[in-house]
């Protein structure tokens, strides 16, 4: 073996050791950050429940039982230990409702925030390596787009074509990718003029190669952030069409649905609004903590999202 | 300046046009428009008639521009359910959901400025974890979940405020509150950012040596620097807010425009949506185009391109 493979060797070596001690340093800032940790038990609670749901679960979700309508929660008079956060009007046990209803959550947020990013991703790395008039006619769509209140156009849309997965993916979906679009765009504007672009391009790489192979995975940080951020979005605006009837459809639990069938029982049993919205905002609030950590780790430029 | 007051006006009719391009299409998702206007019950020669009154066999250009037409006159056609011009509808409720929006954002801005000046000024103080958890609370917190239990504990339990309709000024706390948080806790942290950037300047060190009192220096110097960029911010959660509008009035049975546009797709009274769709957008260009220009005069480094 000659010295000079010996010598590429060790390089390869001191890569990966470098990757790893990275990655050490990534978990060891992740374990001061409380508020980052707390974001990652809140999402994996959540991914846990909606995946184990049947074997979590203590009751079935939909199992109607007029004999145990409204228990309160277990800490209150005429709780029930078996159901310890109540049930509802139907007698469906709440506990199993919001593990289950974890379900659409996760499937429906992730669907659309992927689907908006792949959108966004492409329609920001077009705009930005193109620019001219393909940039023009796209970021005049994304005026437009954010001119509209998102929830009313979605809400009117989904009324026009009706409420199912599909359907709502889609418009939760395209009411999203501006964000990414602007901030690749702007990436890209700055890449573009950089050295080893001009490299590529003298060594008669193509514009696609340019732009996948190596405009991509240098606009991947701020896309992972953007992601997380609008992860917590997404849950809120999946909850907000359930919440007006325009969601997954009864008998499926959904969070948002419970808290609606809830507001009618306001005044008398309290805990059916309650528990959803607090499961909400716990997710969210997770979310929201491990987007802000991963920012300032992976790209503290984006301050202003 | 003149030239750029200018380029942004035009900008901003683009965007209405592309606006009611969209407002159009919504109809025309599912392809047969007619079947979305008429009664369940009608016959298929009704159907049939109805079709060829309307101009529905014409080609989509043709349609649109009847509808672009009439949007210009303000003429968005009869609400089915109402007999009544669509505009009209809208702008009869149009007081109302200015009243409630203004009064969130006052309520926003007016805690918000102060709690992020504090958090700057006394950067890890216990007032700025106090206002920064806060904030981040109110920005995970979902609106509808919010109004409910706001309902549930001032109005259903404590009984301090009514719970729905709009009458006298009791009647606002609630839903304001309710709409303003999510831009209350946002504005809280740029507020807090901007001033910490503007603390770290030079010339706040210079106010300080010419021996000003610190106070002064605060509110005089490091304040009206930190408001700008926050100013920009005012202009964008207007869009927030009249999307955010639109669940807070259906819960608080508020009688504006975002009520009216939800009840409207429910009963398919589709003239009606495509009337407040249009008009809160319109609202939402117009606003964001004052706020730029002004921006331009409170920031003249901004760059006119």
């Amino acid at each position: 073996m000659s010295t000079l493979e010996n010598a590429a060797k060790s390089f390869e070596f001191s890569g990966e050791d470098r990757r790893v001690a990275r990655w050490r340093k990534i978990l060891r800032k992740l374990r001061e950050n409380k508020g980052a940790m707390f974001g990652l038990v809140m999402v994996l609670a959540v991914i846990i429940s909606a995946v184990f749901a049947p074997f979590l679960s203590p009751h079935d979700p939909i199992l109607q039982d007029v004999e145990k309508r409204l228990i309160p929660p277990v800490w209150q008079t005429g709780g029930e230990t078996d159901y310890l956060l109540g049930t509802d009007h139907l007698g469906r046990d709440i506990v199993s409702r919001l593990i289950y209803g974890a379900r659409i959550s996760i499937v429906v947020s992730v669907s659309a925030v992927v689907f908006s990013a792949i959108l966004g991703t492409i329609i920001g790395l077009l705009s930005g390596f193109y620019g001219g008039n393909v940039d023009n006619i796209f970021m005049r769509i994304a005026d437009v787009q954010l001119a509209f209140p998102f929830i009313l156009l979605a809400i009117a849309i989904i009324a026009v074509l009706g409420p199912n997965l599909q359907n709502i993916i889609i418009v939760m979906g395209i009411t999203g990718w501006v964000i990414y679009a602007r901030v690749v765009r702007a990436e890209v504007l700055s890449l573009r003029e950089k050295e080893f672009i001009t490299s590529v391009r003298a060594l008669g790489g193509s514009n696609g190669r340019i732009i996948f192979r190596h405009l991509l995975p240098n606009v991947v940080a701020p896309i992972i952030v953007i992601i997380t951020l609008e992860m917590a979005r997404m849950i809120i605006m999946e909850a907000a069409l359930s919440f007006l009837g325009l969601g997954i459809q009864p008998p499926t639990p959904t969070w948002g649905g419970m808290l609606a069938d809830g507001r009618v029982y306001l005044a008398t049993s309290w805990w059916l609004a309650t528990f959803p919205g607090l499961v909400i905002m716990l997710v969210v609030l997770g979310i929201n903590l491990l987007g802000n950590w991963l920012r300032d780790i992976l790209d503290p430029r984006l301050t202003q999202l | 300046m003149k030239f750029y007051i200018l380029k942004r006006l035009f900008h901003s009719i683009f965007v209405l046009v592309g606006i009611s391009l969209v407002v159009f299409i919504i109809l025309h998702l599912t392809g047969d428009p007619a079947a979305l206007l008429m009664p369940m019950d009608a016959t298929p020669e009704q159907v049939a008639q109805f079709r060829k009154e309307m101009g529905f066999t014409d080609p989509l250009i043709v349609q649109y521009g009847r509808f672009f037409k009439g949007t210009l006159h303000g003429d968005f056609g009869l609400s089915f359910r109402h007999s009544q011009p669509a505009l009209d509808l809208v702008l009869e409720r149009m007081p109302a959901t200015i009243q409630l929006t203004a009064a969130a954002m006052f309520i926003a801005l007016i805690i918000a400025i102060p709690v992020g000046i504090i958090s700057a000024v006394r950067r890890n103080s216990i007032l700025d974890h106090i206002g920064m958890t806060g904030a981040l609370l109110g920005q995970s917190t979902p609106v509808f979940w919010l109004g409910i239990m706001l309902i549930l504990i001032f109005s259903v339990t404590l009984q301090w405020f009514p719970s729905s309709g709009r009458g006298d000024i009791w009647n606002l706390v609630l839903p304001a509150v309710t709409l303003g948080m999510f831009t209350m806790a946002r504005t809280a942290r740029m507020m807090r950012s901007s001033m910490l950037e503007v603390l770290g300047q030079e010339y706040m060190k210079t106010a300080m040596a010419k021996g000003l009192s610190p106070r002064m220096v605060i509110l005089k110097h490091a304040m009206k620097n930190a408001l700008i960029p926050v100013v920009t911010i005012v202009g964008m959660e207007l869009g927030t807010l009249l999307g955010g509008a639109v669940i807070t009035e259906t819960i608080f049975a508020w009688p504006g425009v975002g009520r009216l546009a939800v009840q409207a797709i429910y009963n398919r009274d589709y003239p009606v949506v495509q009337a407040a769709v249009f008009l809160l957008a319109t609202i939402f260009v117009l606003v964001n185009l004052v706020v730029d220009v002004l921006y331009t005069y409170l920031d003249p480094r901004v760059k006119l391109e």
